[in-house]
């Protein structure tokens, strides 16, 4: 199957045409401009090694995501990133290419965090490996966490190395009245104490709090933060986009800001994650004002989900970073054929 | 001063008397770091107070094609600082200032030249520190954490430099200012921020650090127990981590390291144990007890012959004094030790320490071994005396069979001590020439010319190529006299 990918990789690298790398498709509406053949990772699937005692697993692209879960649930484990699906086909490698984190992002970390290594095809369909199955590993730079996020156009992924989390032992969640400018400023507080918070949600006039951790630690812990315990299921409606808010034609946009930063002055409905630090927005604003808006408040603003995306979906770079992008998708992809002007026109 | 002079000049222009050395009694100071068994005279150290000082250092050495080598504490244990005898060494060492400490955001910004353990010095007022804990944090900065991506003994649970860095700025080496990250989460493009931490000073030079800070755990409390046989202790590790727990420290030390570090430090260590686990958990109060309670059982269950659990933080730290002190302690048994750096799968540990026990006879050197079990790296320290050129040669090829080793069972050369020119012959056994030459693409985004730290940390494919031919013969190097590590 690797051979197969490599093959056409280096056929379309010949005639310089673009290929589309894709999963399950559930992150088609992500990014720009879709283009080139389709090259589908769905048949390289299946997960290499698992050891629940090196916290670590290791599995093949075309993985579906619930298939990977379902196995760590099984040792009582966890991504610990918590990543966003989209759909029922989504799939390793397509995840890690998107390089999404969901509710828990601010309190263990990004995707990326959690890269331990990869095997890449590069765009002269030569297979690389980097990093390893281990936690510590500083030889070379650091290309599997480069490549997460990348969107597929440095290469593709064909077996990624993940490092894993025990699921906690208790799980709470709490619901709070609170004004935007009175719910940011808890989620800082309490970030800075000692409480074992794995999720904030704010929307709306309520704050919502997910607490996990110890037997012992999550009750004291909810003791102190209050509010009403919700029992209805809600952080999967947040992580998938499947609650009230995400509905609707406008475009969907996605600020990631400081967590400390005040409220925003900006038309349409706000959803709050990350302890302040991401911002939904649903707004017909000009792109221009949106993204004004978030670099004042030192951070860039993502058009997420829109119809339009000729304003371009990421924040633009500065020249100087412009000109390293480029030069790094040049010795990824010589030939410019992975995903081209997915992530930037230029890439 | 010779060759040096153009280049003093051109600096002079613009930094003042005392931040350029040239002369060698006043360079001599800079010739190597951590890694002693390497010197070299820096043609010229240049210890710039501002950003536009770096900036025009840069430029200069830029357009004059002079090499630069950046150098923190100069506590780097691969070389990295290594100076280069045709060009500058640029000391970040001026660079002291804590720039921002905001409680509420979670945020410090510092100099790269900040020592590591000021940072959560200045943060305990609010509650707040800063997680990675290289054991020489007293004295290490933070540009060069950032530049080894420095880990320290509560990695499994907390990260490495990588997890706890937010931002930094700098230049590149023809001085454009550079700005990747910051406190907004996953800035926009690639995660050119991973790529910054763990380059070893090649892609750019830090002026600027933005760390994350965590609150400070109520309390910790640590078990130090012992175990009358290695394996048994490498499996009872992973019956922790396969009860769902993760230690907040998790450390290893065979009899040979508990017993130097016995007479250096007096930690309480049970020097008839085989090996000894020191295993940490932290939080609050009623989730210490519960979490010590469950890691008890699962020890005892795993054979654990003795089992003490520190009953305040002064017996926590003494129990944790040993652990950091092992260095040095091995430094007073031995006239020189070598401290190896490579990582494996942690149920490969019995395996690579019988691997390690019989090169000791086959070489005849003595080997005692630190390991922070947690996250598999393991520190085998080799003791020699560099006056003996064959002990030395002995020692060199031991560390290059272990690192091997570490390589086949799934693991790496280096966890935390960076590649240098220490381990550089090893990242032709780890990687191949595609990797390799991806590397080198990588450098040149950043470094077309190839002249920030050159020579360092990425072989060159002819290097290899020489590497494997010398390999092949035996096992036997040419030139044995020659230092190569």
């Amino acid at each position: 199957m690797i051979e197969s990918f490599a093959d056409t990789i280096r056929e379309a690298a010949a005639r310089r045409g673009a290929l589309r790398l894709r999963g399950g498709g559930t992150k088609d509406f992500y990014g720009n401009a879709l283009r080139g053949d389709i090259l589908d990772t769905r048949g390289y699937a299946g997960i290499v090694a698992y050891e629940p005692t090196e916290l670590v697993v290791t599995a093949r692209c075309g993985t579906p995501i619930s298939d990977l879960e379902a196995a760590l649930a099984k040792n009582n484990q966890m991504l610990p990133f918590e990543p966003p699906h989209f759909g029922a086909g989504a799939t390793v490698g397509g995840c890690v290419a998107a390089g999404l984190s969901g509710p828990r992002r601010a309190s263990a970390g990004a995707l990326r965090d959690f890269v331990l290594g990869l095997k890449l095809l590069d765009g002269r369909g030569q297979a690389l490996g980097f990093g390893g199955q281990v936690m510590k590993n500083v030889a070379g730079y650091d290309v599997s966490r480069l490549v997460a996020g990348s969107l597929g156009t440095l290469g593709l992924i064909a077996e990624v190395s993940l490092k894993l989390a025990p699921r906690p032992q208790a799980e709470t969640t709490l619901r709070l009245e609170a004004p935007q400018a009175r719910a940011l400023e808890l989620m800082n507080r309490w970030a800075g104490q000692p409480f074992p918070i794995s999720a904030t949600a704010w929307h709306d006039g309520e704050l919502t709090v997910r607490l996990s951790g110890s037997a012992a630690g999550v009750p004291a812990a909810a003791a102190k933060i209050g509010g009403a315990s919700l029992d209805e299921p809600f952080w999967p409606g947040i992580r998938e986009q499947r609650h009230a808010f995400f509905s609707g034609p406008e475009p969907l946009w996605r600020l990631s800001l400081p967590s400390t930063s005040p409220p925003l002055h900006l038309a349409g409905p706000q959803l709050i994650e990350w302890g302040g630090a991401l911002r939904w927005i649903k707004s017909t604003e000009s792109p221009q004002a949106i993204r004004d808006a978030a670099r004042r408040a030192k951070g860039h603003a993502t058009l997420f989900r829109a119809a339009d995306k000729a304003a371009g979906c990421f924040a633009p770079l500065e020249p100087v970073l412009e000109r390293v992008h480029r030069e790094l998708k040049a010795a990824f992809d010589p030939a410019g054929i992975f995903n081209p002007g997915r992530m930037y026109p230029e890439l | 001063m010779g060759a040096a002079l153009p280049v003093v000049r051109a600096l002079r222009e613009f930094l003042p008397a005392r931040a350029i050395l040239h002369e060698e009694e006043d360079t001599r100071p800079y010739e190597c770091d951590g890694l002693t068994a390497y010197r070299q005279l820096p043609m010229v150290v240049a210890l710039p107070e501002t950003e536009e000082q770096v900036r025009r250092i840069l430029m200069t050495c830029s357009s004059m094609k002079i090499p630069v080598v950046p150098r923190g504490a100069g506590t780097g244990l691969s070389g990295g600082a290594l100076p280069p005898g045709d060009g500058v060494l640029l000391s970040m060492a001026k660079f002291m200032r804590v720039l921002r400490i905001d409680p509420l955001a979670r945020v410090a910004v510092v100099q790269p030249g900040v020592r590591n353990a000021v940072v959560s010095e200045l943060a305990a007022p609010f509650g707040l520190y800063y997680a990675p804990d290289p054991s020489s944090q007293i004295a290490c900065t933070i540009g060069g954490n950032v530049s080894e991506n420095s880990g320290g003994v509560h990695c499994l649970k907390y990260g490495l430099t990588l997890h706890n860095v937010l931002g930094v700025r700098g230049f590149t080496i023809d001085g454009e200012p550079l700005e990747l990250g910051g406190e907004a989460p996953d800035a926009p493009g690639y995660d050119l921020l991973a790529l910054a931490v763990g380059s070893e000073g090649m892609l750019f030079v830090v002026t600027e650090v933005m760390l994350k800070l965590l609150p400070k755990p109520q309390c910790a409390r640590v078990i130090m127990a012992s175990f009358d046989d290695v394996e048994k202790a490498g499996a009872a590790v992973a019956d922790v981590i396969a009860a769902g727990i993760v230690p907040a420290g998790l450390e290893m030390m065979d009899r040979p390291a508990t017993r130097a570090v016995e007479q250096f430090v007096a930690a309480g260590y049970d020097l008839e144990a085989a090996a000894i686990l020191l295993c940490e958990s932290d939080g609050t109060p009623e989730e210490v007890d519960d979490e010590i309670a469950r890691m008890k059982e699962v020890l005892e269950r795993a054979g654990a012959t003795r089992m003490t659990v520190s009953r305040d933080e002064a017996e926590r730290l003494r129990f944790w004094s040993g652990r950091k002190a092992a260095f040095p302690a091995v430094g007073r048994i031995s006239p020189d030790y070598y401290c190896m750096d490579g990582t494996i799968p942690r149920k490969r540990l019995g395996e690579v320490l019988n691997f390690i026990a019989a090169l000791e006879k086959k070489y005849g050197l003595r080997c005692p071994n630190v390991f922070h079990a947690g996250d598999g790296n393991l520190h085998p320290l080799i003791l020699f005396d560099a006056n003996n050129a064959d002990e030395l040669h002995r020692t060199e090829l031991f560390a290059a069979e272990v690192l091997e080793k570490c390589v086949e069972v799934g693991g790496t050369i280096t966890g935390e001590h960076g590649v240098g020119v220490e381990k550089i012959n090893q990242m032709c056994v780890q990687f191949g020439a595609p990797e390799l030459e991806l590397f080198h693409g990588v450098k040149r985004a950043f470094d077309p010319q190839g002249l920030l730290n050159p020579g360092k940390a990425v072989p060159t494919l002819a290097r290899c190529a020489e590497y494997g031919r010398m390999r092949v013969h035996g096992g036997r190097l040419p030139h044995p006299e020659l230092p190569r590590f």
